[in-house]
């Protein structure tokens, strides 16, 4: 593997809850290169968000280290190394989507010409070019997940963080943000590296270069799938036999978890 | 999960107007059956004036002296104004220092809940000692004191409505405390600011009527009403009484109309 763009060295979280600490994450030790599409999964309490925000300096490890380009989190985070994409859009209803889009770059103080031209260029690679001048309220669920992935990428982030994304779409609406989301991926310049949370092992497998299965209490990693279906992928990968293989041997993985657990 | 069309101006206006003219017809005929029943039932059962003049008379009344009724309902309500203006700046003020350093909204937002259900308007005897009981300064006071504190919840309520992804969202920008401030605090706040100036509104004209029950100028509001309501001149007192509501009304509808354009986004949402 080529120098590693996030670095896991034996990483721990404990809460502090009312009912004594807990243990959301246990000694996670994971390497990701740079431009990969990496899938986390697991029951929910497997510390699979967890992961994620401490990788995103939203939260801070309780023991070990992790490094982002070299770097702590934070100062990763200065660095506006990370886009993050929610399961709820977070679209702020008193701005444009357009407006809403160039949010990131206002506050990077980019000029506002720079700002208006990027945040028209990504809104017609999410396909939305013709709705930057819409209210977030009059736009679909899925239209409004698309602006906020625009968002996240309007300032080129070499990191890009999705929890759980399209959790709260329709299965049709989520199939074919999925396809969408490796082709603005993949189209990308740079292309930044993903770190995709999910329940969903067709989406895992489906989206990502390698699946990180974790199990729960105390969250840790299972194992880790490789996926080597060719890219760029397409609808008919889902139909693949080596699409389904993957699919199974995550699902068997998972469900080791629970026996185990 | 279809998209809502985003429909053109023009379109949109139509439906507006379409709209606009479905939500107003009912209370405006309840309004005008009220107006009807009322009139009918003073000539019908012959109620004397002293206790309750037909609206036929009180707009008679209104009539014969229509601009010294209008004027001296300008002198009660621009105490109203003044004083809102006050408290409700102060009340936006005072909440933003809550949102900056929260030792202060510990103790004291508890205590501008308390206060907003107290009657302030029992003040304004207090308020004519200090500051003189004809004075506008006195009725100014009250109905500063009386805006204050709704403000002040409904503005700190909205200053920290932002929920936590929309914060995380702003920590990942890594923006500085002021961008959070002015990009995201500030306009969620907003539909919060407008909903406290609307009961403002109502709340000062109110106070400023009631305020000078209590003593002012003669050519104020509140001191005709008491005055010819006292010698049993109800149609004066009552003509008086609609200029109060007149007045009440417009300070409401600029509020409305000044949050449609300062919120763009507001319009169209309580459609869906």
């Amino acid at each position: 593997m080529d120098t590693p763009i996030i670095e896991f060295e034996r990483v721990s979280k404990i809460y502090q809850g009312g009912a004594g600490p807990v243990t959301a994450l246990h000694d996670v030790t994971l390497r990701i290169a740079a431009g990969e599409f990496i899938a986390l999964i697991g029951p929910s309490g497997c510390g699979k968000s967890t992961l994620m925000r401490l990788i995103g300096d939203l939260e801070q490890p309780s023991n070990g280290t992790v490094r982002i380009k070299a770097k702590t989190p934070d100062q990763a985070r200065r660095d506006r190394d990370y886009g993050i994409v929610f399961q709820s859009p977070v679209l702020y209803d008193w701005r444009t989507i357009r407006k809403n889009v160039e949010l990131p770059l206002e506050i990077m103080g980019r000029p506002k010409e720079q700002r208006h031209q990027r945040a028209m260029e990504l809104l017609k690679l999410v396909g939305l070019g013709d709705f930057g001048d819409a209210y977030p309220h009059q736009l679909s669920g899925g239209m409004q997940q698309r602006a906020s992935i625009a968002r996240a990428l309007s300032f080129a982030p070499s990191i890009l963080l999705m929890d759980e994304p399209f959790g709260a779409l329709d299965e049709i609406t989520r199939e074919r943000l999925q396809l969408e989301l490796l082709s603005i991926w993949w189209e990308a310049e740079p292309r930044p590296t993903v770190i995709f949370v999910t329940h969903s092992i067709p989406e895992a497998v489906f989206l990502a270069d390698r699946v990180v299965v974790m199990s729960p209490r105390p969250g840790r990693v299972q194992r880790v799938v490789e996926v080597n279906l060719a890219r760029p992928r397409a609808f008919e990968t889902r139909e693949d036999p080596q699409f389904f293989a993957l699919v199974t041997e995550v699902r068997e993985c998972l469900r080791a978890t629970e026996t185990a657990g | 999960m279809q998209a809502t069309t985003v429909s053109t101006p023009a379109v949109r206006s139509i439906d507006q107007v379409a709209k606009w003219f479905h939500m107003i017809w009912p209370p405006v005929l309840t309004f005008l059956v009220a107006i009807a029943l009322w009139e009918g039932a003073v000539w019908l059962f012959e109620i004397p004036i002293y206790l309750l003049p037909a609206p036929s008379q009180i707009m008679a009344t209104f009539l014969e002296r229509p601009w010294f009724l209008l004027g001296i309902g300008m002198v009660t309500f621009s105490n109203a104004l003044m004083g809102s203006a006050i408290g409700c700046s102060l009340g936006v003020l005072v909440a933003i220092f809550c949102v900056r350093w929260t030792f202060v909204a510990d103790g004291l937002v508890p205590l501008a809940i308390a206060a907003s259900a107290v009657p302030i308007i029992a003040l304004s005897p207090l308020m004519g000692i200090w500051l003189g009981s004809v004075s506008a300064a006195s009725k100014i006071g009250v109905i500063a004191v009386m805006t204050f504190f709704p403000t002040l919840v409904s503005v700190y309520a909205g200053l920290i409505s932002p929920r936590a992804d929309a914060l995380l969202l702003m920590r990942s920008y890594a923006a500085p405390q002021r961008a959070v401030f002015l990009k995201l605090r500030m306009p969620a706040a907003l539909p919060f600011l407008f909903n406290a100036l609307r009961v403002c509104a109502t709340l000062s004209m109110i106070g400023a009527v009631v305020a000078e029950f209590f003593g002012g100028p003669r050519n104020a509001l509140g001191v005709y009403i008491k005055t010819q309501a006292g010698i049993l001149r109800t149609r004066e007192a009552w003509s008086a009484i609609m200029v109060a509501c007149l007045y009440g009304l417009i300070f409401y509808l600029v509020i409305v109309l000044i949050e449609r354009w300062v919120m763009p986004w507001k319009q169209r949402h309580s459609g869906q």
